[in-house]
């Protein structure tokens, strides 16, 4: 399992990266912002993303509109600050498949996408 | 300032602090500010926009803010480090996102975070905003939240 996380906060990578290894998943590629995780998604072919929504150079919500119209099928969860029910329902509306509002606690963000892996694979 | 707009940011404060770092803060009464001096030593500034104007500052004493990163990262970094200013910024990045959620109107976008860190420094704002201090005790020391924000039109100013 490929995972990418794209948040242009290391200190968020990092603890988003712990989650993940504690569900077992270690093949994680970084990007900090949308445009860096465009050019690294067709030499790393993710299998999820986690993406932030404001950041520099290319927000979240740009690169999961960028990215679906080429990948309609890869999971995306959105992992931001924005937590007004307009901005979930943009960003589902964009093409994510989850939404994961900040602060989290690891137990929410592995059971996010402990549940998102598992609707895309049922 | 509508104490409507303070309350969120009382809340979000807490529920950061709390969710992210199991660090309970104590907020204390809110006063208005009347320096253009930082409260502390270490400050994450956020810009807001949209429907609502201004700036929010998160302004720690060096120990706390040292003690409180050590909690978000899971290590003691140095003041000078990157890391050390990308963490502090990422806590009022949260704060501010959790509590313009509240908000009524819809329109609001925060900005990408800065840090300034030295005695001394100063942050200064739009003159026509008042500051508002909320101060905030917890394990790791003292921590102060500055909101200086406004409803953008003049109208909902006056409203």
């Amino acid at each position: 399992m490929r995972i990418m996380l794209i948040d242009d906060s290391k200190t968020m990578r990092n603890i988003q990266k712990s989650v993940l290894k504690q569900l077992g998943y270690t093949e994680i590629e970084e990007a900090c912002d949308g445009q860096d995780a465009l050019s690294k998604v067709a030499a790393f072919n993710p299998d999820l993303c986690l993406v932030d929504w404001n950041m520099p150079v290319m927000d979240g919500l740009t690169f999961v509109k960028t990215f679906r119209q080429k990948d309609k099928s890869t999971p995306l969860i959105m992992v931001t600050t924005e937590a007004e029910k307009s901005r979930v329902i943009e960003a589902i509306k964009a093409g994510v498949n989850n939404y994961v509002v900040k602060p989290f606690t690891p137990d929410l963000l592995s059971e996010r996408i402990t549940e998102t892996l598992a609707k895309v694979s049922a | 300032m509508d104490a409507n707009l303070i309350a969120p940011f009382i809340t979000s404060v807490q529920h950061v602090f709390s969710t992210m770092f199991q660090l309970p803060v104590e907020v204390g009464d809110p006063s208005i500010k009347n320096t253009n001096h930082c409260s502390h030593d270490v400050s994450a500034i956020i810009g807001m926009s949209g429907e609502f104007l201004g700036n929010v500052v998160l302004s720690m004493p060096t120990d706390t803010a040292i003690a409180v990163v050590a909690l978000f990262t899971g290590e003691k970094l140095d003041t000078d480090s990157d890391d050390f200013a990308d963490a502090v910024g990422e806590i009022i990045n949260m704060i501010c996102g959790s509590a313009k959620a509240s908000f009524q109107r819809k329109n609001v976008s925060i900005s990408v975070p800065s840090v300034v860190i030295g005695p001394n420094h100063r942050v200064t704002g739009q003159s026509d905003i008042p500051c508002v201090l909320i101060p905030g005790t917890t394990d790791c020391g003292e921590l102060v939240l500055e909101v200086a924000i406004r409803p953008a039109s003049s109208e909902a100013a006056a409203a």
